[in-house]
């Protein structure tokens, strides 16, 4: 009969603490987190990023990732879009009773690898074990922290008109992976979540230019959200060309199967950064110097008419207005 | 209404068709399409073929758009 | 993708576009009939290209926006019963009926699975033994014969907890009731594309024939949409008034003969409620007696209670063409796709979600 998780493995006691010191510590293991106080205590000078993010990805297991990987990838991308070098992060498991152990295992095996490729350390964390019924098999939480260059100064509110905006690959391929496996909507696919740690791009990217205005991953709500949002905060209007934008043949298969747009598809591995243009073809090229922005491109710029307006040039040449996410896209028939 | 897509039919087993459009593969039902052969391009519609496309109406189409760009230079 | 991006190619779209303008005198007014052409017209920006003298107007064919409330409410309270689990394409889990919706509904416990195919319906059935499976049939005569073949399906495979709430529309009907109407004075219909797949394009003459009104069955990438227009706008100016096919490599003239054998098998018409519009003969389609016992309708005892229709909501002006989206005290106010209020602004396909997504005021 196979390991399971159980409430008394969240409760404090004996099970709990093997769990902690059997198989999270030396998996994760750093000098940090390996004394096991309440609290990583850190040296800090500078300017600190701090954010936090909840997971609860269904199914937690889907091409080319699962939660663990999304949460440490998450967190650190968020660190890197403020343009700081991701450092630590805490990690919070509430798991549901039941939940097979070589599951959780396997979970944490994937969140060694991405914050070992992320060159993170997770310094802190807590295990809850909650009723069955009472969440999802796994849900996580994160926190993390980075310091941010002197110098560097990334925020949505900073894009101003003439700045350029550069994608850095294919969207839409996290959504389109994770929808494949869901019940009722079977089709298969090579297709993988590009589910990946950005802070090396970012790296080259602030190498290559110290006056990026803003970076932000486009990640629920998709490409047009993400433009929506930074056009509001900046004040600015946004321009995008459709044939300008990478998008996968499968992924475009998928959408037009399921009726979806790809411009509001999630991605877990992709930024969209504003850059003044005299800039844009350096960042370009850094960019595709990195394995994760290979296939970067220039969408459009930022313009000054119609403040927090977003505005497509469609492969037929007529413009369309692009607006936020609503709600989850269902799939539809008609 | 009535989001249908082409599709290009891999293989066929029984009423049933494995198809792949962009490199997506699904199987469909060809309940509605008995004519249907490994090759053909299956219009699909809620996982069910409802018609064939005529490829050469498809390529006609095409050239008479072509025609008329060329026409309207 | 084939026969999808080759129809996508604006330097074809440049030909008709200038062959447009060029022969349109005529002020004219286009309906498209069919939610899939909406999106089309909308996410290509169709409109700002046409000249002037060209009005598009959108028509009822949002089979999720024309189901009557009553029908969804039936649904809904068949969520609400006893071992029931309920499939249903994603188009309507977000409708709001008189007081809930099948999203609402899920939300306080009951069993309702999106599915993308009826297929993957029967296969639910046949693996909740002890529970029912109630498949909710929307859709046109595109729809139709799925729903048929999972029925036959259902049949064959011995499967006896499969059940089907049929609230299939049908279209040529429909449309002569918009048109005896007069309410909107058209001189062009571009017929929707997929129905006429199964139907074929003889079931679109009366329009031409009786009402003296162009018609021509358009495709759904924006070449179609295009090369449709120019076709109508030749025909306009020419003083004619006939069915064509532009979406030859989709539609034969005599449709899909099998698809309408089964459905013929399956189905018999019916009289039908359209939001917005009100009843409409023989617009509907009712399960035969030899296939009763998987009609939901009679198999289980479905209390929707009485039905309420939303204050201010002009759905059913807007699915008839009177009027547009601009024109409702609601849009965009109480009513958005994050709180629809009526089905026009939830189905990706209505108009109001169309117009609040892509059209907005870009003039303004």
């Amino acid at each position: 009969m196979k390991d399971k998780i159980l409430l008394a493995h969240g409760s404090g006691g004996k099970l709990a603490h093997d769990l902690v010191e059997k198989s999270f510590v030396p998996a994760l293991a750093n000098p940090l987190l390996n004394r096991l106080d309440d609290s990583a205590v850190i040296d800090f000078s500078g300017r600190l990023a701090f954010t936090t993010d909840s997971y609860v990805v269904k199914p937690i297991f889907f091409p080319g990732g699962d939660i663990g990987k999304l949460a440490v990838c998450g967190t650190v991308n968020d660190l890197a879009m403020s343009g700081a070098k991701p450092l630590y992060l805490s990690l919070a498991f509430i798991i549901e009773e039941g939940l097979p152990q070589d599951e959780l295992n396997k979970i944490v095996s994937s969140v060694r690898k991405a914050a070992q490729e992320a060159r993170v350390e997770i310094v802190t964390g807590d295990t809850k074990v909650v009723n069955r019924g009472s969440a999802d098999k796994l849900f996580i939480n994160t926190a993390g922290v980075g310091i941010i260059p002197e110098g560097v100064n990334v925020s949505g509110d900073r894009a101003v008109p003439g700045d350029k905006i550069i994608l850095s690959g294919n969207i839409g391929d996290h959504g389109i992976a994770v929808l494949s496996q869901r019940e009722g909507l079977s089709f298969s696919t090579q297709l993988e979540s590009d589910c990946a740690p950005l802070g090396s791009l970012v790296a080259r990217m602030l190498a290559a230019s110290s006056d990026i205005h803003c970076l932000r991953d486009p990640t629920r709500g998709g490409l047009a959200t993400t433009l929506k949002e930074l056009a509001k905060q900046s004040k600015v209007s946004i321009r995008i060309e459709e044939e300008k934008i990478p998008v996968r043949q499968e992924v475009l298969a998928a959408c037009e199967m399921l009726g979806f747009d790809p411009l509001y598809v999630a991605n877990e591995g992709k930024l969209v950064a504003i850059v003044p243009a005299k800039d844009a073809d350096k960042v370009l090229k850094a960019m595709r110097g990195n394995h994760y922005g290979a296939e970067a491109a220039i969408i459009g710029e930022v313009g000054a008419e119609h403040p927090g307006r977003v505005v497509m040039k469609t492969c037929m040449g007529s413009s369309r207005i692009i607006d936020m996410l609503v709600g989850d896209p269902l799939p539809r028939i008609c | 209404m009535c989001l249908a897509i082409p599709a290009l039919i891999k293989s066929i087993e029984d009423k049933e068709a494995d198809v792949e459009i962009g490199g997506i593969t699904r199987r469909i039902s060809l309940w509605l399409t008995p004519e249907a052969k490994v090759g053909d391009y299956a219009l699909v519609h809620t996982g069910y073929a409802i018609n064939i496309l005529d490829q050469e109406e498809g390529e006609e189409t095409l050239r008479l758009l072509r025609e008329i760009a060329k026409a309207e230079e | 993708m084939k026969f999808i991006t080759e129809f996508r190619q604006s330097e074809l779209a440049e030909g008709l576009i200038s062959q447009i303008h060029r022969k349109s005198k005529t002020p004219v007014r286009f309906m498209e009939f069919c939610g899939g052409h909406t999106v089309t017209i909308f996410r290509y920006g169709i409109r700002q290209l046409l000249p002037e003298t060209i009005e598009m107007v959108s028509g009822p064919g949002c089979p999720v926006c024309v189901t009557a409330n009553a029908d969804l409410d039936k649904a809904i309270a068949l969520s609400r019963m006893p071992d029931i689990i309920i499939t249903t394409f994603g188009d309507m889990i977000k409708v709001p009926g008189s007081y809930s919706s099948l999203q609402k509904a899920k939300a306080d416990g009951a069993d309702v699975r999106m599915v993308y195919s009826t297929m993957d319906a029967l296969k639910i059935a046949e693996e909740n033994h002890d529970k029912s499976v109630v498949f909710l049939g929307i859709g046109f005569e595109t729809t139709a014969p799925t729903i048929a073949a999972s029925v036959l399906q259902a049949e064959e495979r011995g499967i006896k907890n499969y059940y089907v709430l049929s609230m299939h529309k049908l279209c040529p009907p429909v449309i002569r009731t918009l048109l005896d109407s007069g309410e909107v004075k058209l001189h062009g219909l571009i017929c929707p594309g997929h129905v006429s797949t199964v139907i074929g394009s003889h079931p679109w003459e009366f329009i031409a024939r009786d009402y003296g009104i162009p018609c021509v069955v358009s495709g759904f990438e924006p070449l179609d949409v295009l090369q449709c227009v120019a076709m109508l706008v030749e025909q306009v100016e020419n003083g004619e008034s006939k069915v064509e096919i532009a979406y030859r490599r989709g539609v034969r003239p005599e449709g899909n003969q099998e698809a309408l054998k089964l459905i013929g098998q399956t189905f018999k018409p019916c009289p039908t409620e359209w939001r917005g519009i009100g009843n409409v003969p023989d617009s509907g389609l009712k399960l035969k007696n030899k296939y009763q016992s998987f009609d939901a309708e009679l198999a289980f005892d479905i209390d929707p209670g009485p039905t309420y229709e939303p204050a201010g909501c002009i759905c059913g002006d807007i699915l008839r063409g009177v009027k547009t989206p601009a024109d409702c005290n609601l849009f965009g106010k109480a009513c958005t796709p994050e709180n629809p209020v009526g089905p026009c602004m939830v189905s990706s396909e209505g108009s109001c979600s169309a117009y609040y997504l892509y059209g907005g005021n870009l003039e303004g």
